[in-house]
């Protein structure tokens, strides 16, 4: 099968230190020219885009509030991997992401408020078509991971928030 | 009696002959990039014409004692640029710039008192007015995201209370400004340090665009000249000098809003400063001015006060009502501070579901309660 799983880190500019703007002095202009060198069109392929914190240093050593433990992420993620399997039977895809438009459509229900929802955020966000149907994808997985059959709205938000590349921040400023 | 009008008339006609030739001689003078302001306003209280300033020998420049030998050179070899600066001058209509200089009636008035004024100032859309209250808003390029906010607040509130606002249309606070004073359909002004015709940084050619329309972008630098580091103290003493008042929102310490600050104290102009937090390194700036005698702004009425103008008392720029909000939306939005927070953090501090969590963001910020300074990054607008 010729699938990857494509995952790559990347500061938020020179520095590293934006939005923290007492330590970083970069310009916006360095920002833009940083960040521009992923294309838009390479972007619109990544299906979530998350921005990581700072650590601090008690997080670090443990001492912080205990996060969930690997294990138990991967249980969920397991279950998850299990529903994709029982949906997708009988047809040549396991997962969720290998979806044909046509099974978007049969799998990606959507409801009268969730749909009006991802109408509104297809114009907000200026998605692409490649876009709307990732965010539906990425809203069956999150369905899935919580082992519930329906796309709710808190699900789509979801999907919405890891795509949602702000654009002013990877474009151009707003103009007044 | 018929005469003597004619006569008079006639005189007034040459008057204006002579100070239009004048006005030719001088635009060749500013051109000079090696004479500043205070050089040539020597050169002319000493000679009493631009005209006698290009016809002058070399000795009687020497006699003067207000060049030194190399920019006397300078002006001698000048001299051969005459016509096509007067070639330029002449296209300068088509190209809707103007050439103020402090003969004329419209030179502002703010500038005229200032020390170095400029002999010469482009100007691309209109001039401040004299009869309205200015304040220059100034401070850091790189400021964070709650400097810009409270930059364009500023500027609205003012702006809306009929107050122009000059800056110097610079990434960060300056474009901020200038953007909140359009907001709220106000003036506002910006001064460069290159030419007229250039914008810099070209990012702001938005704004730019607009000004000339409805305000005015002005410079003392002939057209072409590039944006060089040592044009921006200079153009710094004029923001100070076209404002009644000068506030500084953010900047670190020994920074170029610092020397605005300045040249405004040594015009005389009152400077305002927005304390922050002293751990901060963006405002150490402004709480040292504000140690040195500075005013503390903490609202845009302490500036209106001072003006003198009469305006609805805004109280402290503070966080909205948030009556209106349901009892989830406050939870979150009460998690949140003017200083963007990662969205980690707000779920961990709401204990809410990441999906939830970023729908109710999403949609405070869609109602304007809410901005994000990257994509994951929320915090308190204004």
């Amino acid at each position: 099968m010729n699938c990857i799983n494509f995952v790559v880190p990347m500061n938020s500019c020179p520095c590293g230190f934006y939005p923290d703007r007492s330590r970083c002095s970069c310009t916006k202009q360095q920002i833009h020219r940083y960040l521009g060198r992923i294309s838009r069109p390479l972007l619109d392929r990544i299906d979530l885009c998350v921005e990581a914190a700072r650590i601090s240093f008690e997080d670090l050593r443990g001492m912080g509030e205990q996060n969930e433990s690997s294990e138990i992420i991967r249980e969920r993620v397991e279950r998850a991997q299990e529903i994709q399997k029982k949906r997708f039977q009988g047809s040549k895809i396991f997962f969720n992401s290998e979806m044909s438009s046509k099974q978007v459509k049969e799998y990606c229900f959507l409801g009268e408020r969730e749909e009006e929802l991802l109408q509104k955020a297809f114009k907000d966000c200026h998605l692409s078509a490649r876009g709307y149907q990732k965010i539906l994808k990425v809203a069956r997985t999150v369905a899935d991971m919580e082992g519930s059959g329906r796309i709710g709205r808190k699900h789509l938000y979801e999907a919405v928030g890891y795509r949602d590349l702000q654009e002013k921040y990877w474009g151009k400023e707003d103009a007044v | 009696m018929e005469k003597g009008k004619t006569d008079k008339n006639r005189k007034g006609l040459k008057e204006q002959e002579r100070s239009e030739r004048e006005k030719r001689y001088l635009y060749w003078l500013c051109k000079l990039p090696v004479l500043g302001a205070v050089s040539i306003r020597k050169l002319y209280e000493y000679f009493q014409s631009f005209e006698a300033i290009y016809n002058i020998e070399e000795t009687g420049l020497e006699d003067a004692g207000i060049l030194s030998e190399a920019q006397r050179q300078a002006l001698i070899d000048w001299r051969g640029q005459l016509e096509s600066c007067w070639y330029e001058y002449d296209k300068l209509s088509e190209k809707q710039i103007r050439f103020v200089t402090p003969f004329d009636q419209d030179y502002p008035k703010r500038l005229r008192e200032i020390y170095d004024y400029p002999m010469g100032i482009f100007v691309r859309g209109d001039l401040p007015r004299e009869e309205l209250p200015s304040v220059a808003i100034v401070g850091a390029r790189g400021c964070s995201a709650y400097g810009e906010q409270l930059a364009k607040e500023f500027a609205r509130h003012l702006a809306g209370a009929q107050v122009q606002i000059v800056s110097g249309l610079a990434l960060g606070i300056d474009g901020c400004a200038h953007r909140g004073a359009l907001k709220a359909n106000g003036l506002t002004f910006g001064v460069l340090g290159c030419g007229v015709d250039i914008c810099y940084p070209s990012s702001q050619y938005a704004i730019f665009e607009v000004m000339i329309r409805t305000g005015g972008i002005l410079s003392e630098f002939p057209l072409g000249s590039k944006p060089l580091a040592r044009h921006f103290p200079m153009r710094n003493r004029i923001i100070s000098g076209l404002a009644d008042a000068v506030l500084i929102v953010e900047a670190k310490e020994r920074s170029g809003s610092l020397i605005t600050a300045e040249l405004g104290l040594e015009q005389g102009k009152e400077i305002f400063a927005v304390p922050g937090r002293i751990t901060d390194p963006l405002s150490a700036g402004c709480n040292r001015l504000i140690q040195q005698g500075a005013h503390m702004a903490i609202s845009p009425d302490d500036i209106l006060e001072f003006l003198g103008v009469k305006h609805q008392k805004v109280l402290i720029l503070h966080e909205k009502n948030i009556n209106t909000l349901a009892k989830k939306e406050k939870m979150v939005y009460s998690c949140l501070d003017f200083t963007p927070k990662h969205l980690d953090e707000i779920m961990r501090n709401c204990g809410l579901e990441p999906g939830e969590c970023m729908g109710i963001l999403l949609e405070l910020e869609l109602s304007g309660f809410v901005f994000r300074s990257a994509t994951h990054y929320f915090g308190k607008k204004i």
